[in-house]
């Protein structure tokens, strides 16, 4: 008796647990897009003071404001955390790009 | 205003070569502009060469052709230092017409 | 063990201390001895000289070039004056005649390359009138008939002996060579390492006298366009955000690039596919 008890307060937890996870994600992504897509920004920034910014960044940027505007946060976070990354990319390139180029130099 | 048809036309033996390169938009009317308006269609609609009273070329032009075209052909005949008329008539009804001398 | 690993070891990288001659002569001699064919002027006309059908296409082209119409306009706005009654001929050295192939310069005074395009916007704001848009119409019509009256003339730009000069030089050299945009591509990748091969339906033009031709009237933009226009295009076409038109990185890589074709003649204004 003890034990069924201990597993169905378990299970109970468990579900209340699960329960409440899944509404903060599908409700806190307003703060998670604006967090999200604030993290792009200041990526892209970064990358337009090394003068190497992509255009798909811009894009991809101006796509997840768009998504927010609609209301869809999920897809707005999805697509800000795409834009970081392209962001992220241009960066690395030009970092590299400050020794390598010397590499294809004609001499 | 300087005439919108450079010509050139050549006598050689019994033939006539002729180069002509007009200046004209020649929007096909589904280009849109800055501001995601459509640029209205404005194309050259005839084209014809005349030589001695006949017409020598004619070309009946829609939207396909690309701005300030270029027309090369020849027409057998034609002397050197006789005239070669060129007019044109776009689908707003300008016109605009030369002539040059065979050399 | 030591001399394996000396061997390992990459080439060593240049010092950074820039010398343009030798650079000049290594980018002819890389591009004369990829194509042994041409003469060093006929690199001045990029995709034609490097295909025979192209070629042909070229010589029927030139007998009655489709910038004709810019040229001539760009002559009749040289010859009118300003406002004020002063007029281009004022701001440039030979009234403007016969001196395209001097640009781009190093101003000592002010520390940085001016390039034709830029010294043409900053005479008319001198002169109380607006500037124009870099990258085509009235710009490119002046800078055509600036080249048209310096046709044959061989590019002959100086750097100076003043550090900032070889350091101008040397970041235009770095823009050349540096990767950008999504597509990962630099300058060199196409006209350095592709030359004469095909990318999408296009012949790549060598890098070599690739500024020769400026301004062109080119078929891909049913129209003229600049320098700056085609720095621009080509960072977007690379997925990169361009810069502003003249912006310092544009007028030291247009300073390299001019410098490497010392000695081979302006041919603008010109016509591409």
């Amino acid at each position: 008796m003890r034990k069924n008890m201990r597993i169905s307060t378990l299970s109970l937890v468990s579900v209340l647990l699960i329960a409440t996870a899944t509404s903060v994600m599908a409700a806190g992504s307003e703060a998670d897009f604006k967090t999200a897509y604030a993290a792009a920004e200041a990526a892209n920034e970064e990358a337009g003071a090394l003068r190497d910014q992509w255009t798909v960044t811009a894009t991809a940027l101006a796509a997840a404001k768009k998504a927010a505007d609609a209301g869809n946060f999920d897809q707005a976070v999805a697509q800000s955390k795409g834009a970081e990354a392209l962001a992220k990319a241009s960066i690395f390139q030009a970092t590299s790009e400050k020794e390598a180029w010397k590499t294809i130099e004609i001499r | 205003m300087a005439s919108t048809i450079r010509v050139r036309a050549t006598a050689s033996g019994e033939t006539t070569e002729v180069q002509a390169l007009i200046q004209h938009p020649m929007d096909s009317g589904f280009v849109k502009d800055a501001k995601g308006e459509i640029i209205p269609p404005h194309f050259i609609q005839q084209l014809t060469f005349e030589y001695d009273g006949k017409n020598v070329f004619v070309a009946d032009w829609g939207t396909a052709v690309s701005k300030d075209p270029y027309v090369k052909f020849s027409f057998k005949g034609g002397k050197k230092g006789d005239d070669l008329k060129i007019s044109w008539v776009d689908n707003k009804g300008a016109t605009d017409t030369t002539t040059a001398k065979i050399v | 063990m030591a001399a394996l690993a000396f061997a390992a070891a990459p080439p060593a990288i240049a010092a950074d201390t820039p010398n343009p001659a030798a650079d000049a002569k290594a980018f002819q001699k890389y591009f004369t001895g990829k194509f042994p064919k041409l003469k060093l002027e006929d690199f001045v006309n990029g995709p034609y000289s490097l295909n025979e059908d192209m070629h042909k296409q070229w010589e029927e082209k030139e007998q009655f070039p489709p910038y004709e119409f810019s040229l001539d306009m760009g002559k009749e706005m040289f010859g009118k004056p300003f406002k004020n009654g002063k007029s281009y001929a004022d701001c440039f050295p030979n009234q403007g005649i016969g001196i395209r192939q001097n640009y781009p310069t190093f101003d000592e005074k002010e520390g940085k390359v001016v390039t034709l395009e830029l010294a043409l916007n900053r005479c008319r704001e001198a002169n109380g009138e607006p500037p124009f848009s870099y990258v085509k119409d009235e710009m490119a019509a002046l800078t055509a008939y600036m080249a048209f009256t310096s046709r044959g003339k061989p590019f002959d730009i100086k750097i100076p002996n003043d550090p900032r000069a070889l350091a101008a030089y040397q970041n235009g050299k770095r823009y050349f060579y540096t990767r950008r945009g999504q597509l990962n591509f630099s300058c060199a990748s196409c006209h350095v390492q592709n030359p004469g091969e095909r990318i999408r339906a296009e012949i790549l033009a060598p890098a070599l006298g690739i500024l020769n031709a400026m301004p062109i009237y080119r078929s891909e933009w049913g129209g003229m366009g600049t320098v700056s226009r085609r720095f621009t295009t080509c960072n977007i076409q690379t997925r990169g955000v361009p810069l502003e038109p003249q912006a310092d990185e544009y007028r030291d890589l247009e300073y390299y690039l001019s410098y490497v074709s010392n000695g081979l003649p302006i041919s603008g204004p010109g016509a591409r596919p």
